[in-house]
């Protein structure tokens, strides 16, 4: 803290730039989109049990794309969903944010070859933030993943957008 | 009531259209000409002894000699007897008459050989694809099968 919040009587002030505080009220309350698409949604599911809690990181579920923040793709995104998930996100209100999760959602996973039905990642269609590995990723991949987004988060501006 | 005695009967009363037949497979088959099969599992649900009342599965097959297939899995759920059905028809118009009217099952699975093969079922009330989208081009089982480049926009192979 600087000079400027021991001029005032009594302590409890507290001085901070508008790009950190916005930026910390974002990344402790990322809603999230509430969908699963195959097996890796069953690990986003342990992940809001409560072993793994990931509502202490304030993801909470959302069931409609217009109060999400954070959309998680997780499963196997097939040619015919893919113009929902599209849609979707496009409903989402910015500042969104994307988490492929799982091989499926990254680049097609299992099915990239012989797969005639299913999109080569999800990145063909939305712009993603993070990507997690894994076949599916364990709740603690999907928690790590979660947290780089929050680093993200915290490094971005009003002045300039981030990458 | 064993598979050479459904044979037999099928046989008597359709003559040459039972084409072939297999009786001491571990799921004996008899083969049906593809504008009879409609005439054939219509006799077989009807007749009281027979009464194949339950169509298990109707799967779709290429042979990958220029012909496509439809297999008929049947089972009596009076009698506990059973029998495989098959027709096969040439890929370049493959038509099979349909039992959607016969066994309601039917219906689902004849739009999924349709969506995945491209059989098409005579007489069917909705064949429309029922996996794919509607404005896919092709059907991804058959053999030759060559991906589209681009759907709606999205590249489809890796």
């Amino acid at each position: 803290m600087g000079i400027l919040d021991l001029k005032f009587e009594n302590s409890n002030v507290i001085i901070t730039s508008v790009d950190r505080l916005l930026n910390w009220a974002r990344l402790s309350s990322l809603y999230q989109m509430q969908f699963g698409l195959a097996c890796c949604a069953i690990e986003m599911m342990a992940a809001s049990a409560s072993n793994f809690d990931i509502m202490r990181f304030g993801v909470i579920p959302r069931a409609t794309p217009r109060q999400a923040d954070v959309m998680i793709v997780a499963g196997t995104v097939t040619i015919k969903m893919a113009s929902r998930i599209k849609r979707l996100y496009d409903q989402m209100a910015e500042p969104r944010y994307v988490l492929s999760m799982g091989s499926c959602s990254n680049c097609g996973g299992p099915y990239w070859e012989h797969g005639y039905h299913v999109l080569k990642g999800v990145d063909r269609v939305i712009p993603v933030d993070v990507f997690i590995p894994g076949c599916p990723p364990r709740p603690e991949a999907l928690l790590e993943g979660l947290m780089k987004l929050q680093e993200k988060v915290r490094k971005e501006s009003l002045a300039k957008k981030s990458a | 009531m064993n598979a050479s005695e459904i044979h037999q009967r099928l046989s008597t009363n359709f003559g040459p259209a039972v084409l072939d037949a297999k009786l001491d497979a571990l799921q004996p088959w008899i083969q049906i000409a593809p504008d009879a099969i409609g005439r054939v599992c219509q006799y077989l649900s009807a007749e009281p002894d027979l009464a194949l009342d339950y169509l298990m599965c109707l799967s779709g097959v290429d042979y990958n000699n220029g012909t496509l297939g439809a297999v008929y899995h049947l089972s009596s759920i009076t009698h506990r007897h059973k029998i495989v059905l098959k027709v096969s028809c040439p890929k370049d118009n493959p038509h099979v008459q349909s039992v959607s009217m016969i066994w309601g099952t039917a219906d689902w699975h004849e739009r999924e050989a349709y969506d995945l093969l491209g059989i098409v079922f005579d007489g069917h009330p909705d064949l429309r694809r029922i996996l794919l989208p509607p404005d896919w081009e092709g059907h991804p089982l058959r053999k030759d099968y060559k991906v589209q480049e681009f759907y709606n926009g999205i590249r489809v192979p890796y």
